[in-house]
């Protein structure tokens, strides 16, 4: 129940922030340096940054929960044990995924 | 078929049942899923291992065909999977037929504009010359 609304939410997350930051970055690069300096700026600002883990954090919780969602399309992983585990999983594996990506950004590892 | 009743019986049926229309989108937002999972990884697991994420080295890699291809279709696919998933969202929170036609009419034009201007930055970096 909470991971079929966070797959919502996250999903409105990167359709929304999502594609105009990656449209943004597309158009900052092929501007030339000035208007890259912009979106650097506004990326490595505390409000960027927040920004860019959370939708790290969408596109892992909402790939997870999206996986789950095919799965569970076959008719499969309907049994509630199986269900809950399958859905604590997403979100286990979407806070996972997001740390180490974002540790290897700040070079917190190697 | 009732004397005086001029509908065929495919005219009777079409529109009627649960889903009405639906089919279609709802198995293209899975095909697409499906090549966002593969996309999308793509792009995070390529930032991960660039050797810099400075201007110089982002351009010089989306200058290659290997990368700007890949980018191409994640733009494309990106902006119809998140139209897809938007019209889902409206649909089941917006009734009102007019508002709803108005919203979704706005999402795809900002989606079918979204994807042009990042589509022109991709054709920029890759045929515009240095910058």
């Amino acid at each position: 129940m909470a991971v079929s609304i966070l797959h919502r939410a996250t999903g409105v997350a990167l359709s929304i922030a999502g594609l105009a930051i990656l449209t943004w970055w597309l158009m900052a690069l092929a501007l030339g340096p000035e208007a890259y300096a912009t979106f650097s700026n506004a990326a490595h600002s505390p409000i960027g940054l927040i920004v860019l883990v959370g939708l790290t954090w969408s596109f892992f919780q909402h790939l997870l929960s999206g996986i789950r969602h095919l799965v569970m399309d076959t008719g499969a992983a309907f049994e509630l044990g199986i269900n809950k585990s399958f859905a604590i999983l997403t979100i286990v594996g979407s806070l996972i995924l997001t740390a180490l990506v974002w540790a290897w950004f700040l070079g917190l590892v190697k | 078929m009732s004397i005086g009743d001029s509908s065929t019986p495919l005219g009777k049926v079409r529109g009627l049942g649960s889903a009405r229309e639906g089919g279609e989108h709802w198995l293209t937002e899975r095909v697409t899923s499906i090549a966002l999972l593969l996309l999308g990884t793509w792009l995070i697991a390529s930032l991960l291992l660039l050797p810099g994420l400075d201007p110089r080295t982002l351009v010089e890699w989306l200058k290659s065909p290997t990368a700007v291809i890949p980018m191409a279709l994640l733009v494309v696919v990106g902006f119809k999977h998140a139209l897809d998933g938007m019209k889902v969202f409206i649909d089941d929170y917006v009734h009102e037929p007019g508002t709803n036609f108005a919203i979704n009419t706005l999402l795809l034009f900002l989606a079918v504009g979204g994807a042009a201007i990042a589509l022109y930055a991709l054709a920029a970096l890759s045929f515009g010359g240095s910058r």
